[in-house]
């Protein structure tokens, strides 16, 4: 999910839609603009905030438990909150 | 997920019996669990025999969140009449998180980590970090007007007047991400009508917010309070 520059926010929904397979049927109740002067575009948030609104796909290895990993890279990236997808077996 | 029997069978034999176990299966917890041991239904969706040799097999099951794959291999045992028990495990698959070229080692985290920190090169980590809305990049999305941000922010509910567009395959009772027109994930929430119900109102809540992503104060604040 790079960043392109200048996308509309719909194009990056459109996008995520694709990398899921879920499709891309909408139907439209009202055209409207959005206000670039606050919020951020997902792709184009500091790396801070990139960092603390972020998900990681981690190829967890057998061993350390989901719960410790998560303390792992907590500690790493310095964050306030991570948490985890799920156990395999609770 | 690989399964050990405990005498040789053939593979056409466990073929036939791993058919017995697609669709609705009845499983209890196994003893040493976490949650309560009380039968319980889950739905298998396929199981791929993807290689067998003696008392060995490889299979790849998609299933519904909760089945125990320790219980399935162990019920396959008695199936066949030969005992079986789980021997590895991992998990290929979670909601839109797979085994492509997002999946990464803590290794590449630790190296993106110390590139962005020593080199301030940040691209790697770019790359490996994902926005957060790529993890709910599953489940049907509605994208609301920036003056209905704000209240959906503080944890409102969605009345109809606020949204832009909505995807077709939202459904009663079902999860929906709430999303700005940025693209920001604001909320999940469950959706109190399908799609094509929501697009003939004109007024009224459509979806109960369930869970505050953004933080509030980001968007302008576009209600009123009530006196």
């Amino acid at each position: 999910m790079a960043a392109e520059t200048g996308e509309p926010g719909i194009d990056f929904v459109r996008r995520l839609n694709e990398y899921s397979g879920i499709g891309n049927e909408w139907i439209i109740l009202r055209d409207a603009e959005t206000d670039w002067s606050y919020g951020v575009h997902p792709c184009r948030r500091s790396i801070e905030e990139h960092i603390r609104n972020g998900v990681i796909n981690l190829d967890k290895p057998p061993g350390p438990t989901s719960h410790e990993v998560v303390a792992w890279i907590k500690k790493m990236l310095g964050l306030g909150r991570a948490g985890h997808g799920g156990t395999l077996e609770p | 997920m690989v399964i050990q029997f405990h005498r040789e069978v053939s593979e056409s034999d466990v073929r036939e019996a791993l058919k017995e176990f697609i669709g609705e299966i009845y499983q209890r917890p196994p003893l040493r669990s976490s949650v309560k041991r009380t039968l319980r239904t889950r739905r298998i969706y396929y199981i791929e025999l993807i290689e067998h040799t003696g008392k060995y097999s490889v299979v790849r099951v998609g299933c519904q969140a909760g089945t125990y794959m320790r219980k399935l291999a162990h019920d396959l045992g008695l199936v066949l009449g030969v005992g079986a028990h789980m021997r590895e495990l991992r998990r290929t698959r979670t909601g839109p998180f797979k085994e492509d070229e997002t999946l990464v080692r803590l290794q590449e985290l630790s190296e993106a980590l110390y590139l962005w920190r020593t080199e301030n090169d940040e691209r790697m980590l770019r790359r490996i970090i994902m926005p957060v809305e790529v993890a709910v990049s599953h489940i049907p999305k509605i994208l609301i007007l920036d003056s209905a941000v704000d209240a959906i922010a503080h944890g409102a509910s969605l009345a109809v007047p606020g949204i832009s567009m909505l995807m077709k395959n939202i459904r009663k009772n079902t999860m929906v991400a709430i999303m700005s027109l940025k693209g920001e994930l604001v909320a999940l929430g469950t959706a109190l009508y399908d799609a094509e119900e929501i697009a003939d109102m004109s007024r009224g809540i459509v979806v109960k917010t369930k869970r505050v992503y953004m933080k509030p104060g980001i968007y302008p604040r576009a209600w009123r309070k009530k006196k």
